[in-house]
């Protein structure tokens, strides 16, 4: 009963958003106030019916509801209770349902909150946003109906993979999703003001917390699936240049040129046409993104070898939006004119440096995942892109937007001199490169990548940390007067400082990690002590051991790292019914290292191969991503976007003037 | 400000065109054939020789069966595996309405489960034997399951379809191999 | 005004063009190395590849071919030929005789010495969501990838 009523909700929701992309848009051409007011309650009634429907399916999951066809393929009554709620997204129909759900959420909170935009620009922003959601709406309806009946329900589910029984990765794609599709909110604004041919500072302030909280989502969602494979896969990597993470990356590269470009906008009144082609850009590398994964065009065929269907109404999206987007920007980007200029030497001048250098590396990483097609369309044969072609390519790249990040962070806008840019960053360079020549002079023979790696990050660090000083005028000042200008600084300078910052911790630990892993591969038999890179490893013995639901074989491993000696239990399971085996690696993890034990096959009686790794500093890979999703927390809460937008009624305070 | 009446600016085109070319290349991607799908070196050669255990109460199938004069469907398949489920009731119809002979190989499977399987989901198979050990899917080069092939009146293979069939393939590739007309 | 916009646009043109340039010429030296060919046996028996050139091979691993140790030692077959392949390492939870796997390395001296090995899961096909996954985490590589 409950599926059904979801099933009509998404029907419904459906009608709405038709309407939706219709009524509003004539109203605004007509400029007929009573057509544009539809969008409102349009928008938010879609949320309601989404928000019903996405509860109806979560109830067949919970009461386990065998007779609805996905429940059936994807659940278990064995199952405890939060993987039952997980699997409502973690197969292809419930995940499109929730990607609709966040769409609509996206458009109720604009219809809610919107109420200081100009009412033509939030009809066509919630017309466009409409016709998004009509397209995902039918993908649902008509390829992928999660709320489908069978007439013979079993008695009992399929389950799910033990690997998906994981909450680490049940909670990744909702992370991705809301990046993914935040990035919708970019391409209807940016769709409008090309109807509109207006693009102003206004524009750019509605425009950039939306774009911000889908990248603080998506870097989170990033950084989430790469911590998930490094510990739960016990492989011990954590970046593989995989098609599925490219095609998570690339938004990202693009949306955070978005991120920089608006700024301009918002602040300058410049950079308009371009910052437009970046929101457009930047949703339609989500959807390519989302067409890859899906469509396994790229490699496995098995994602849409259920219905081909599937992947022919994606490409139709993709074609509308992205090839409608496009068209309609070269039609009417002209009509965008910047209002003021800037010196070549200038803040404006930096960020396009950074706009265009992100750009080209998502380029690269997009060509490198397309290849294998490309190549295959040419010449017929099989090719692989393996990770040197990336580290190769993408590299250089980002090496030069490193070095030209903290100038371009605190250069004056409009205009500025070099010289006088410098002075709070001549020390900053001294002490990075002082720094990389310690490093250097420590290691002997070793790759060249730790001191320049760590040089970069220290230039980097060090560089956000002289721009924080230079912003509070630290020593130009007493020191009272510093600490209160510390306190009263803007979320954006905060948000700057700290993605930045953690953009510094990253390299820093992909440099130290590439540099300095120890990574040693031998057959240890029980009770013979082995040494990796200063450390004494001794395998006891191993155990049988029984879980709920698989086999499992843990080995006792005994670490003596200087006078400190404790246990760790590598362990290798076997999910019985699903005939699965998995490796639980042993990590003790730290700031300073992680030691990464795996075991692999017995061999003979008394031993097995083992595999153990000493990363250092691998862990700061992550924690610079927490920095920069802090960051661009920071940056999202900046009272300018509460004093233009959303919560003027919550937030009285935000009515002070603006600086 | 607004001084010039600009012309039309075509470096803005660039960006649709290369659109539109990856967009005919994600076209091509879709329609070429399962890139997964081995090109079978058993494609166009006699069926391998098998040694079945019975699985139901008849006799499992034996060289004689492949080979016998008529085409036939081949499927590979497990309780324990879910897109054979999927399948199922594909399989219960092209026994059912369109009398098509096919027979079963069950795969890696726990009988007593094999047979419940079958009990719940139908049984389309007029011969069924069990390849408990594997031993006989190496001979196929099975990938996995459900797999299936369609086997010619000389029990020469003509197609192996790894992968759940779906009415697309039953349509597209299964029926013209055995002479008969696709549906709708 | 209007001149030094125009000087403008055209700067950052000349940048955008020449970042596209480069990394086109960055990706052609990247694609030397970083692209790897895959072969079936036959393939490969067909033509032998040089020793120098890393590719990958795929199929199925023959059932009691593989000798453990700290050096594996099995046969990867496509049913029609087989291919020696050689590998000191780890093997992937999944590997074993009978099931689909790629190994990643260099022809030398009729034997195939493996730098990788990936095995796929074929015991049966895996729902998209969980290849989904296990593919954007590296576990799950397809043959061709």
């Amino acid at each position: 009963m409950f599926v059904e009523l979801g099933q009509y909700a998404v029907i419904l929701a459906l009608i709405i958003a038709v309407l939706q992309s219709i009524i509003p848009m004539v109203g605004a051409q007509k400029g007929w106030n009573n057509w544009m007011a539809v969008a409102v309650p349009a928008a938010q009634i879609q949320f309601i019916l989404l928000i019903l429907s996405f509860a109806a399916l979560t109830y067949a999951f919970v009461v386990s509801d065998f007779s609805v066809r996905l429940v059936a393929a994807n659940s278990n009554t064995d199952k405890p209770m939060i993987f039952k709620i997980t699997g409502v997204w973690a197969n292809h129909e419930g995940s499109i349902l929730l990607w609709n759900l966040i769409l609509a959420m996206f458009g109720a909170l604009v219809a809610t909150f919107g109420n200081n935009l100009p009412p033509a620009l939030k009809a066509r922003v919630l017309s466009v946003q409409a016709m998004i959601g009509v397209a995902f709406l039918g993908f649902l309806l008509f390829t992928s109906n999660p709320f489908l009946r069978l007439e013979n329900p079993p008695l009992n589910g399929n389950g799910l993979n033990p690997l998906l029984q994981d909450l680490g990765l049940a909670f990744h794609p909702p992370f991705l999703y809301f990046g993914y599709v935040g990035l919708s909110m970019a391409f209807s604004f940016a769709i409008a003001a090309l109807i509109e041919g207006k693009v102003d500072a206004a524009w750019a302030r509605w425009v950039r917390p939306w774009t911000l909280a889908a990248w603080v989502s998506l870097t989170i969602g990033i950084s989430y699936g790469s911590w998930w494979a490094y510990y739960e896969l016990g492989w011990g990597g954590w970046w593989f240049w995989d098609p599925v993470e490219n095609s998570s990356f690339m938004p990202w590269l693009v949306a955070t040129a978005l991120l920089h470009s608006a700024i301009v906008v918002e602040k300058r009144d410049t950079l308009k046409a371009w910052t437009v082609l970046l929101a457009i850009l930047a949703f339609s590398f989500s959807l390519i993104g989302t067409f890859l994964v899906r469509s396994g065009v790229l490699t496995s065929v098995h994602a849409f070898a259920n219905d081909p269907r599937r992947g022919m109404f994606v490409l139709g999206i993709l074609a509308v939006a992205i090839g409608g987007g496009l068209t309609m920007y070269a039609l009417r980007a002209n009509t965008l004119k910047s209002q003021s200029v800037f010196s070549t030497f200038s803040r404006e001048s930096g960020l396009v440096l950074n706009n265009l250098l992100l750009t080209v590396s998502a380029v690269v990483v997009f060509v490198g995942t397309m290849w294998p097609l490309v190549i295959e369309f040419a010449t017929g044969e099989t090719i692989s892109v393996g990770p040197p072609f990336f580290d190769m390519a993408f590299t250089p790249f980002m090496v030069i937007l490193i070095m030209v990040l903290p100038i371009g962070s605190i250069l004056p806008w409009k205009r500025g001199k070099l010289g006088r840019t410098m002075q709070p960053l001549w020390g900053v360079v001294a002490l990075s490169v002082v720094l990389g020549a310690l490093v250097w002079s420590l290691q002997t023979g070793e790759r060249m990548i730790a001191p320049i790696g760590l040089t970069m990050a220290a230039w980097i660090i060090l560089g956000a940390l002289a721009d924080l000083g230079n912003r509070c005028r630290f020593r130009k000042v007493p020191m009272g007067e510093f600490f209160r200008r510390l306190r009263n600084l803007p979320g954006s300078d905060w948000g700057r400082v700290f993605s930045h910052g953690g953009l510094g911790l990253i390299i820093f630990g992909i440099s130290a990690v590439i540099a300095w892993e120890v990574e040693d591969i031998r057959a240890v038999q029980f009770g013979e002590p082995y040494d990796v890179a200063g450390y004494t490893f001794t395998l006891n013995g191993v155990e049988d051991v029984r879980g709920p639901n698989y086999t499992a074989v843990v080995g006792e491993v005994v670490v003596q790292e200087g006078d400190e000696t404790y246990l760790m239990y590598p362990e290798k399971r076997n999910y019985t019914v699903e005939r699965t085996p998995t490796t639980e690696a042993a990590i003790d993890m730290g700031l300073t290292r992680d030691v990464y034990i795996t075991l692999g096959e017995p061999q003979g009686e008394s031993g097995y191969a083992v595999r153990t790794y000493i990363k250092p500093f691998v862990n700061w890979i992550w924690i610079g991503t927490i920095f920069m999703a802090i960051g661009g927390s920071f940056s999202l809460f900046d009272r300018r976007y509460r004093i233009a937008a959303p919560s003027r009624k919550r937030a009285p305070r935000g009515a002070a003037p603006a600086e | 400000m607004s001084e010039e009446k600009k012309k039309f600016n075509y470096v803005l085109l660039a960006p649709p065109i290369i659109f539109l070319g990856l967009a005919a290349m994600f076209f091509f991607g879709l329609q070429r054939d399962n890139p997964n799908e081995l090109k079978s070196e058993l494609l166009g050669r006699k069926v391998p020789s098998v040694n079945l255990t019975d699985l139901r109460s008849d006799p499992a199938p034996t060289d004689e069966d492949f080979n016998a004069p008529y085409p036939k469907v081949v499927n590979f398949w497990a309780s324990w595996c879910g897109p054979c489920r999927a399948e199922a009731p594909i399989l219960e119809r092209m026994a059912e309405e369109m009398n098509i002979p096919i027979i079963g190989i069950n795969y890696k499977d726990q009988p007593d489960q094999a047979l419940a399987f079958l009990e719940e989901l139908g049984d389309p198979f007029i011969k069924i034997g069990a390849d408990f050990n594997g031993r006989n899917a190496i001979e196929w080069g099975l990938y996995g399951v459900p797999e299936t092939f369609v086997v010619d009146e000389n029990g020469i293979i003509l197609l192996r379809y790894p992968g759940p069939i779906t009415n697309a393939v039953l349509n597209k590739r299964i029926l013209p191999l055995l002479g008969m007309t696709p549906e709708e | 005004m209007a001149g030094l916009k125009k000087k403008r646009r055209i700067q950052m043109l000349a940048v955008g063009l020449t970042l596209l340039a480069s990394s086109a010429v960055v990706m052609g030296v990247a694609f030397k190395d970083g692209i790897e060919f895959f072969r079936s046996p036959t393939q490969i028996m067909a033509e032998m590849p040089a020793p120098t050139e890393r590719f990958r091979v795929g199929g199925l691993v023959k059932e009691g071919s593989w000798v453990k140790g700290e050096v594996h030692r099995f046969i990867i077959t496509d049913t029609a030929n087989d291919i020696q392949v050689v590998y000191s390492g780890i093997m992937p939870d999944i590997f074993d005789e009978g099931q689909g796997a790629v190994a990643s390395g260099n022809m030398i001296n009729g034997e195939f010495i493996a730098v990788e090995v990936l095995a796929k899961h074929d015991e049966e096909y895996m729902p998209t969501e969980v290849i989904d996954a296990l593919k954007a985490q590296g576990a799950y590589v397809e043959p061709t990838t």
